[in-house]
């Protein structure tokens, strides 16, 4: 890494000059925090405590058994409170506004989990919290909306541009530099500007960590492949930091395909955009020839984001991870597979992994094990399904 | 490189005044409008244009400037039409130095080479980019300079002074852009009080002039600004009079 958090040629700090402060006074301070074992023991203490980490892993035996290849392992972050993986990543940015003397806590959400996993730890603190949000994924998030204000939170409906979590992430910006000095923006991906890439990775990391240890107990060894969704792609990024330094585990990212690639209606920016800058990084983006920012599309709301996480960039760059593209066809059928065979309703984010672990399993020996992060539960996605299925009269 | 920046403010100072730098966010309400509001703008005693280009995400923008960009992009506009228009400019204004200013991805997304050869020739004199730092500037500037194109950098309120003078630093015929508040672009009532001690410490500090602006939008407020820095910048209050107005009629500030 260069510095101000380049990987190879993505990433950086392409922000307003206003925000550089603020950067490198987060910087600094996540650095000292990062060795300071007070924090790191507060942090874990919650993780656990409040949580319920470590999640477990779990074996897919029905599910693996009707595909007739490899065995399907599940890391099971749908199980944390709050119903994702998100949460590991707010309680370490909310910790750290309160060690920086940060007095408001902002947020922007698509799906509505990270507004959630904000607005909880925000409660959890007793730190105001507003939350931004495009009024097309609060028209489709309702549930999760209802829970942040029952949290405390106050929900700002974005009606601009596309009104999804590029424009939220857009006035969340507008909001942070406005107040920068008692403002602690707590961004919810491996996105954005330095350092938070790496600070939401290294949140994130303790679903590889702990994935690596569990996998050597219970099989006595690691898996073959690890694979997890891309949206922002932090729960990827966190499964992904676990295993980077063992060569022969196979790490495949998940994006989102929505309609197809050749629709044009997707959210996959590494296998459907081009470099650009957008958000306070360079990355891969979905743009027009231009330069403006394409309206993405996915059923799941929580993988629509035209942008990616530079680090995923490069790690697609120098053949460390591949990624692939599951279609909104193949996720929903991952969903309904996982709720028949395992008793276990998977976020539609998460199905997509599952989806691309389902297509490679019978192409695999039934010694090969493939790990999925299961990122989150799929409560929040009952009435989309249902409203999907209908439009497609399945 | 052309002098014309230097040569604006110098202008200015010997009048014992300070620049009027406008600002307008091209393509709003139209491409046709805002020439024209050009055109007003410099017989009324503008002295140099930023010329604003409208992009799908301004998150460093207000409301009045976002919704311009917004209208303008429904209309097609883009950069290179922005170029164009500012060619149409530069032909009927040779001495008016022009400011591109823009998001990075626009320029970045074009490729850098091929922008710094098309602004060239549409007689750009500088690019200010609202997202592009110190830190990562110097792929622009090290691509911008053999074809003559200067670089603006902003400054911010809470921008350290050993920054400030870095920011100046290799740069020629150019300006510093003052950010007068921590926030986006927009009028405001009042501008901070802290602020002429802030132009001050600036000038003192860098030899390059210096210009404020954000939430200018009177003749009072760019009078007190003016007795501090070598110029002032109105935006937001230009855009919005030029969609309501079509024009500039009688004063340009109130």
């Amino acid at each position: 890494m260069k510095p101000n958090g380049h990987f190879g040629p993505y990433g950086g700090q392409y922000v307003a000059e206003t925000l550089m402060g603020p950067l490198n006074e987060l910087a600094a301070a996540y650095d000292e925090a990062k060795k300071d074992p007070e924090f790191q023991r507060e942090f874990q203490e919650i993780l656990r405590d409040y949580v319920g980490r470590e999640s477990p892993i779990t074996v897919c035996k029905r599910l693996s058994e009707h595909l007739g290849g490899a065995t399907i392992v599940l890391k099971r972050e749908d199980l944390n409170h709050t119903g994702a993986h998100k949460v590991n990543n707010t309680i370490g940015q909310a910790l750290l506004a309160k060690r920086m003397g940060k007095k408001r806590l902002i947020a922007e959400t698509g799906a509505g989990m990270h507004g959630v996993a904000t607005a909880t730890v925000a409660a959890l603190l007793g730190m105001p919290c507003e939350v931004y949000m495009g009024v097309i994924d609060i028209e489709r998030q309702k549930p999760n909306v209802e829970r942040m204000r029952m949290l405390g939170a106050k929900v700002n409906a974005v009606t601009e541009g596309s009104a999804t979590l590029k424009d939220a992430m857009n006035e969340a910006l507008r909001d942070w530099v406005t107040n920068c000095d008692d403002t602690f923006y707590v961004i919810g991906t491996v996105a954005g500007p330095y350092p938070y890439p790496d600070m939401v990775r290294d949140f994130q990391r303790v679903i590889g960590d702990e994935a690596r240890r569990q996998c050597l107990a219970k099989f006595g060894r690691l898996p073959d492949e690890a694979i997890a969704c891309v949206g922002g792609g932090s729960n990827a990024m966190g499964l992904f930091a676990g295993f980077v330094d063992d060569k022969d585990v196979k790490l495949v990212g998940v994006e989102a395909g929505g309609k197809g690639l050749a629709t044009g209606e997707h959210a996959a920016s590494i296998n459907g955009g081009r470099l650009g800058v957008l958000h306070g990084s360079k990355t891969m983006l979905l743009q027009t020839d231009v330069g403006n920012i394409i309206d993405t599309y996915s059923v799941s709301a929580g993988l629509d984001y035209p942008g990616v996480g530079p680090e995923h960039c490069y790690l697609h760059d120098i053949g460390r991870a591949e990624y692939s593209v599951i279609c909104d066809d193949e996720a929903i059928a991952a969903f309904d597979a996982l709720c028949r065979f395992e008793g276990i309703i998977p976020a539609l984010e998460s199905s997509h992994a599952l989806a691309e672990a389902i297509k490679r399993a019978p192409k695999m020996g039934r010694d090969k094990i493939l790990l999925v992060n299961l990122s989150g539960r799929g409560d929040k996605d009952m009435e989309n399904i249902m409203r999907y299925k209908e439009s497609k009269n399945v | 490189m052309s002098n014309r920046i230097s040569t604006c403010f110098a202008k200015a100072k010997a009048e014992g005044r300070g620049a009027f730098i406008a600002y307008l966010t091209m393509g709003y309400p139209s491409l046709e409008v805002c020439e024209k509001g050009v055109d007003e703008l410099l017989a009324k005693g503008v002295d140099i244009l930023e010329l604003g280009v409208p992009f799908s995400d301004p998150f460093a923008d207000g409301a009045v400037i976002r919704s311009a960009a917004y209208k303008a992009l429904e209309q097609g506009v883009n950069l290179d039409k922005v170029l164009e228009s500012a060619a149409r400019i530069r032909a009927k204004h040779p001495e008016t130095p022009l400011v591109l200013f823009t998001y990075y991805n626009l320029i970045f997304s074009k490729g850098l080479e091929t922008f710094a050869v098309e602004a060239e020739k549409a007689g750009i004199d500088a690019v200010l980019a609202v997202d592009l730092p110190l830190e990562e500037r110097d792929e622009l500037l090290d691509v911008l300079k053999p074809h003559g194109i200067t670089y603006i950098p902003l400054i911010a309120p809470n921008t350290p002074i050993e920054r400030v003078k870095a920011s100046a630093e290799g740069l020629d015929d150019s300006f510093l852009y003052i950010i007068t508040v921590k926030g986006i672009t927009g009028a405001r009532a009042e501008l901070p009080p802290e602020l002429t001690a802030r132009l001050d410490e600036i000038r003192a500090a860098v030899k390059l002039p210096i210009a404020a602006g954000f939430g200018i939008s009177t003749k009072a407020q760019a009078e007190v600004v003016a007795k501090h820095a070598d110029g002032f910048i109105v935006g937001s209050a230009l855009v919005k009079r030029l969609g309501a107005e079509g024009g500039f009629a009688g004063e340009i500030l109130p």
